[in-house]
């Protein structure tokens, strides 16, 4: 610990570190995690634009039943007079491309990549990751990825162009099932985007273990380390699996094996596992960070340290394990036999106890605490409230039984929205409102703040509570048209989007006020509540922080 | 070798499991299916009244009664003619209703168990968990406010509460557990030796279903057109051009007809891309896996038209690939049958051997194929 902790000290001292690299080198060659964490935030916010105009997209075309955008839209991606099976195909393309998008180029960018790499260094004492070269390559093959990404939408993906597989690239429609190079290209995507999370993830579990400042035991991090170090060995076990399904996918496309062809002597029901061994754990990979960034804010805006520390630590650790052994609760209707239903069914139940934990333990904290309804608080407490909803449904889909009724439809839609796009997008606006002042050296506006959380709130509400009726009603997802009897909350979850796109607005002209007009910010702009070490740094840090390494005392904080 | 044999010998195994336990409820089973039943008949025959005059040579309600009772004695007249006119489906019945935030009506008994678990069991549980929420995050900010506390107590552990809230929720999903495991065991109780089997293929994209229990014949099933919009299928009607059309994007035009009130084993497969039978109202979904036979039981207790969607993305026309299970009692099913060309009624020879009762002949013609299949689902 000493020895590292000396070597960074010089290795610090030998550059000059008050001196900024000029543009090219700072952001194109950057070595530095703050300026890393800032492009992946810029970069997430870009993505997560084109996702969620995807999104609108979808929307528009679901306000009434029928086809009426979708031949406009097949014009944008350059079809030429499309028949109607491409214009149908462009649906597909938009919901994958959407699937896609929010899950490698929004969530886990902003949120592993952009507060992960800004803050997980300074909350644990240290100048910088581990490996900061290996973090400007986990950086840019993301941003390569989202590339490959964005060409397969212009060539051709079988029945029209772009991919048309939904994010879970199910075999054989994305193997015998469409022809032309758009599948390869989105496998590529998720290949770069892979690696560049491998890379980052052995950086996170590298810095973590060997970079904490003296005095910061493993039982001392802030739960957001601990939140990001789960998230890595997570992203570390899952993605080469991944890896591998894509990579075979690959080579049942061009290379003519059979891995998930039964007329080769595959099976399409292997893919499915392999997919959803990577992609249990990926859903807590992307909600795990935002347990971290809460436990945060609420623990600075009660003035109390997290209640229940170690519970919530290994409460995480718990989620992260059982994460990996329930993935075929998403593969309840493919056919698995009586006994494998039953235990994926057990398994996947138990992951409500330690999220119960989580969610009654940040109850606790607030509870004997003074609260003060901050920005970053009020969207913490929308998150406890709207995950709840989401983790209940979850429950109910737990259910191998129950789950026949509900599988792919609009209750699944709702039901990960609630968790990801209302707990993981809600978490990272608390993150943002907690610590864009500490990035950007501006504070920005608490009425549009609070304005946009409750504009935020009751669109994205009207989206997807609905959403429950129409699945239970039977409306399975991925479709553009739908029966006249779902016409009615198909309408009310689109006038929804409306509102939630005028939220982003307001978000947006917080961020120009920000900048333009926002008072200077601050060491500490929380006040006493605040505790972790960013708040003991200028805002924004200097270029190097931590030259002289902090020394954590005896019950220092959480 | 020896792998397959093995699990054949299990499959009959099974087989002969789920036979016995099939006879032990079906007294049970035929009267509870025989009283709904004649209600039922009844609106389904003036419906038909309405729509078609040659009808009238439909059975009595008591004719339709016994049907369930006493097996298929009565049908043998309308068998060998062969005569079917699709059924109008009830406003409300076997599809979406508008506006509305429940479950579909539920028309098979481990629909409604399942629908009991989801309305009865889980629905309140979830609901007050999300209340409790809600209301400890109301009081904590209307007690704990920095204006009503000012100052923040330190209290960062209580041994007692942190085992209490890791205890309740472990008791309450135990409790959602059992009923929840229980209704998997029922929906994987295999179908009794003598059921009619059906054959269900997903393609892009239509459904086919074939009869090999009844001469082996296919029926295409395709979406009808919708008025206005593009064509979906070439040389398919409109829909709402007959007068027993369902609602648009849900109704075909070649029903998947079964006899009601009877087990049926639905052997699911697809041509080409995974795909998904799913009937919302029969609490039924279950994949259509190329290179793959899966196998499910079902049971509708009503006479009459269950709709349903393709539930697996499978490519550009995955919405408009309905499912549409009209289900008929067995004399009127029979009748169905006997329209198609080489029709045969359960595994009879010809409707010349009419006179030999159908549950003779059925395991013959069940055994030729059933076992593989079986083995099939075995070896998953």
């Amino acid at each position: 610990m000493a020895t590292t902790a000396d070597h960074f000290q010089t290795h610090a001292e030998d550059h000059h570190h008050e001196h900024k690299p000029a543009f090219f080198a700072r952001w194109f060659m950057s070595t530095n995690h703050k300026d890393i964490g800032t492009m992946y935030l810029i970069f997430a916010i870009f993505a997560g634009i084109i996702g969620g105009a995807f999104s609108g997209m979808m929307r528009v075309e679901l306000m009434e039943p029928g086809i009426q955008y979708l031949d406009t839209f097949a014009k944008w991606f350059g079809a030429v007079n499309p028949d109607f099976n491409s214009t149908l195909h462009v649906w597909n393309v938009l919901i994958t491309a959407h699937g896609l998008i929010m899950v490698f180029f929004m969530v886990m960018p902003a949120i592993i990549g952009g507060f992960g790499n800004w803050f997980v260094p300074i909350m644990i004492g240290a100048p910088d990751m581990a490996f900061p070269r290996m973090n400007n390559i986990s950086f840019w093959l993301t941003v390569a990825g989202f590339c490959s990404l964005l060409c397969s939408a212009f060539v051709p993906g079988g029945t029209g162009l772009g991919a048309g597989t939904g994010w879970t690239v199910y075999a054989p429609l994305s193997t015998s099932g469409s022809p032309g190079p758009a599948v390869d290209f989105g496998i590529f995507a998720l290949h770069l985007a892979g690696a560049g999370s491998i890379m980052g993830a052995i950086n996170f579990i590298t810095t973590i273990f060997n970079m904490r400042a003296p005095g910061m035991t493993i039982h001392k991090m802030p739960l957001f380390v601990w939140s990001v170090l789960v998230t890595a060995f997570l992203l570390l076990l899952s993605l080469p699996v991944l890896a591998a399904a894509i990579t075979m996918l690959l080579t049942d496309r061009n290379f003519g094996t059979t891995f998930f062809d039964a007329s080769g002597g595959g099976d399409p029901v292997l893919y499915q596992h392999l997919f959803w061994f990577f992609g249990h754990p990926e859903v807590y990979i992307m909600i795990l960070p935002g347990f971290g960034i809460i436990s945060q804010i609420i623990s600075t805006f009660s003035r109390k340290p997290v209640f229940g520390y170690l519970g919530m630590a290994y409460a995480m650790v718990a989620i992260g394990v059982v994460g990996f052994i329930v993935w075929a609760h998403h593969m309840y209707a493919t056919g698995l036999s009586v006994n494998t239903k039953m235990y994926f069914t057990a398994a996947t139940m138990v992951i409500a106890v330690p999220t119960g934990v989580k969610i009654f333990s940040w109850i606790a904290t607030m509870w004997g605490g003074s609260l003060e309804f901050k920005s970053p608080m009020v969207w913490a407490i929308g998150f406890i409230f709207l995950f709840t909803v989401g983790g209940v449904t979850g429950v109910v889909l737990a259910n191998g039984g129950v789950d026949d009724v509900m599988h792919d439809t609009y209750y699944v839609v709702a039901h990960f929205h609630y968790v990801l796009s209302l707990g993981a997008v809600t978490a990272l606006f608390a993150g943002f409102y907690y610590w864009f002042p500490k990035m950007s050296g501006k504070m920005h506006s608490e009425l549009l703040a609070h304005v946009h959380f409750w504009v935020f709130f009751v669109g994205v509400n009207m989206i997807f509570f609905p959403m429950h009726f129409l699945g239970l009603q039977g409306m399975p997802r991925r479709y553009p048209d739908y029966a006249e009897a779902y016409a009615y909350w198909n309408h009310f979850a689109t006038v929804g989007y409306m509102v939630m796109a005028a939220s982003l607005g307001i978000w947006f002209l917080n961020i120009i006020y920000a900048y333009a007009a926002g008072k200077k910010a601050v060491d500490n702009y929380w006040g006493e509540g605040a505790t972790t070490l960013e708040w003991t740094l200028t805002s924004p840090p200097p270029f190097h922080q931590f030259e002289t390494l902090p020394v954590i005392e005896e019950a220092a904080h959480h | 070798m020896k792998i397959f044999q093995n699990a054949l010998a299990m499959g009959h195994t099974l087989k002969a499991a789920g036979l016995a336990l099939a006879l032990l409820a079906a007294p049970h089973t035929a009267m509870a299916a025989a009283q709904p039943a004649m209600s039922d008949a009844a609106k389904a025959q003036s419906a038909m009244e309405k729509t078609e005059e040659e009808r009238a040579d439909v059975p009595g309600v008591e004719a339709i009664a016994n049907e369930f009772s006493a097996g298929d004695e009565s049908n043998k007249s309308s068998a060998t003619t062969g005569s079917y006119t699709p059924m109008t489906p009830t406003p409300g019945v076997g599809m979406p209703i508008d506006k509305a935030i429940g479950l579909q009506t539920q028309y098979s008994k481990l629909g409604e168990y399942g629908a009991w678990i989801h309305d009865i069991v889980l629905m309140p549980i979830i609901t007050l968990i999300c209340v409790l929420v809600l209301a400890l995050l109301v009081i904590v900010a209307v007690r704990y406010n920095r204006r009503a506390n000012p100052v923040a107590s330190k209290t960062s552990h209580n041994t007692f509460i942190e085992v209490v809230w890791t205890l309740v929720p472990v008791l309450i999903l135990i409790g959602i557990a059992v009923p929840s495991i229980d209704l998997i065991a029922k929906q994987y109780k295999p179908a009794p030796k003598d059921a009619l089997t059906i054959k269900v293929t997903g393609n892009q994209w239509f459904w086919t279903y074939g009869y090999p229990d009844n001469g082996d014949f296919e029926v295409v099933s395709n979406m009808l057109n919708i008025p206005g919009a593009p064509t979906v299928n070439n040389g398919v009607r409109e829909v709402g051009s007959q007068p027993w059309d369902g609602p648009s994007h849900l109704e075909v035009d070649n029903r998947m007809v079964v006899p009601v009130g009877e087990p049926i084993r639905l052997q699911i497969t697809a041509a080409d891309v995974i795909h998904s039978f799913a009937v919302p109202s029969l609490w039924f979904k279950l994949d259509a896996v190329p290179g793959r036979i899966n196998e499910k039981v079902l049971m509708i207790e009503k006479p009459g038209v269950y709709y349903g969607q393709c539930s697996e993305l499978c490519g550009a026309k995955h919405g408009y690939m309905p499912i549409a299970v009209e289900a008929l009692p067995r004399d009127q099913y029979n009748a169905w049958v006997m329209t198609h060309a080489g029709a045969l009624i359960d595994g009879q020879k010809a409707p010349a051997a009419a006179a030999t009762p159908a549950a003779e002949t059925a395991p013959a013609a069940d055994a030729s194929e059933a076992p593989a299949a079986e083995a099939t689902a075995e070896a998953e």
